[in-house]
């Protein structure tokens, strides 16, 4: 394994290629979504994403934020070259429904909120409430790594060049 | 923003290493050993160390209080003083001149300055309460995975150096390459194809 701080840099555009990539997967792949989630409701894009354009030296960074935010913007700065550093989720199971920001260069998870479960009364409420809680994290949290899980079996593969990166292409610049 | 709140940040890690046997002893005695302790009477400017998560002032280890199911919860709590500069510059100029008139001179060295400054900063150090902020920490010791409830830069840097010092175990960071180096289940062919990965061009 690579030194942690090396491997850090030199490997930030794959976290910002997922993002990019997961973006799509929510728009045009439902039929991907369901064979790595068969319980997922829907997974949409929340009220947050984060562009960046590296040219020469300079970054010009592009944020689309609101919950009716157009995301022609977006897809704009994807056509000029640049790639998701941050993007905002939505995730629903039935009724429950879960919020998170992914970060692509760290993948530190932030604004997670979960679904709504009872409050703590009493003492005694601590433990059950926060073991709720903590399935409620692993379960959105298992989710991001299964669909990273999945968008590595094709970046690492022929079939990212030969399949997944025209349909990308084409969707960017429909 | 810590574990019961209504919205929380994580950072992910790997815990590197094995934990002495038998576990939980030696847990709770690198929790123990490493409480945070009360600098507010003290000139120390930061403290930092484990507390409990339902009660982060008083720290509380025994009785395996921090095991909750699978999961071992505590908190790290880091204290610091904070003396505002203006604060700082008007005790040192009522020091210089005291000095001044003490001594009968009308100039000091550079050296007596810093040192006046020195002295001054560690009065009020010990007058000043220190601000606490508390982060907790998840931990499942068969997953060996670890959330730590901030993204904070200077927070998780704490975190790794206080964890490394009382666990004598190392905590790897979870980003892009080291999920898919440790937690992605890749095989040969794709950990070589990592290995020389370059970014893809999505513009035409």
């Amino acid at each position: 394994m690579l030194d942690i701080a090396v491997a850090y840099n030199r490997y930030a555009f794959l976290g910002y290629e997922f993002l990019t990539w997961l973006w799509f997967v929510v728009e045009k792949d439902r039929d991907f979504l369901a064979a790595i989630e068969p319980e997922m409701t829907t997974l949409g894009l929340g009220n947050r994403v984060v562009l960046e354009n590296r040219i020469q030296e300079a970054i010009e960074s592009i944020t689309i934020k609101g919950d009716d935010a157009g995301l022609e913007e977006g897809l704009l700065a994807l056509r000029k070259g640049a790639v998701v550093t941050e993007l905002n989720l939505v995730y629903r199971i039935g009724e429950q429904e879960w919020r998170i920001t992914v970060k692509g260069e760290s993948f530190n998870i932030t604004n997670l909120k979960t679904p709504e479960i009872g409050a703590i009364e009493t003492r005694e409420d601590i433990e059950g409430f926060l073991l709720e809680k903590v399935y409620l994290y692993e379960k959105i949290v298992r989710l991001i790594d299964k669909l990273y899980a999945g968008f590595l079996r094709h970046r690492l593969s022929a079939d990212w060049n030969k399949r997944v990166l025209p349909l990308l292409k084409q969707w960017i610049h429909e | 923003m810590g574990i019961l709140s209504s919205t929380v940040s994580i950072t992910r890690y790997r815990v590197d290493g094995k934990i002495e046997a038998p576990v939980l002893e030696s847990i709770t005695t690198g929790l123990a050993k490493n409480a945070i302790a009360e600098i507010d009477d003290e000139a120390s400017e930061k403290s930092v160390g484990w507390t409990s998560l339902e009660n982060p002032f008083r720290p509380d280890f025994s009785g395996s209080s921090f095991v909750i199911g699978a999961y071992l919860v505590f908190s790290l709590r880091i204290d610091k003083k904070t003396i505002p500069a203006k604060i700082v510059k008007k005790h040192h100029q009522i020091a210089l001149a005291r000095r001044m008139t003490d001594t009968g001179r009308d100039h000091l060295t550079k050296s007596e300055k810093q040192e006046i400054k020195e002295g001054v900063i560690q009065g009020l150090s010990m007058r000043i309460p220190a601000t606490p902020n508390v982060f907790d920490v998840l931990w499942n010791i068969e997953g060996r995975s670890l959330w730590f409830y901030s993204t904070q830069k200077a927070a998780n840097e704490e975190l790794e150096t206080l964890f490394a010092k009382s666990f004598k175990c190392n905590l790897i960071r979870l980003f892009p390459y080291t999920v898919a180096e440790l937690a992605a289940g890749l095989s040969d062919a794709e950990r070589d194809a990592l290995a020389t990965l370059t970014p893809t061009r999505f513009a035409e």
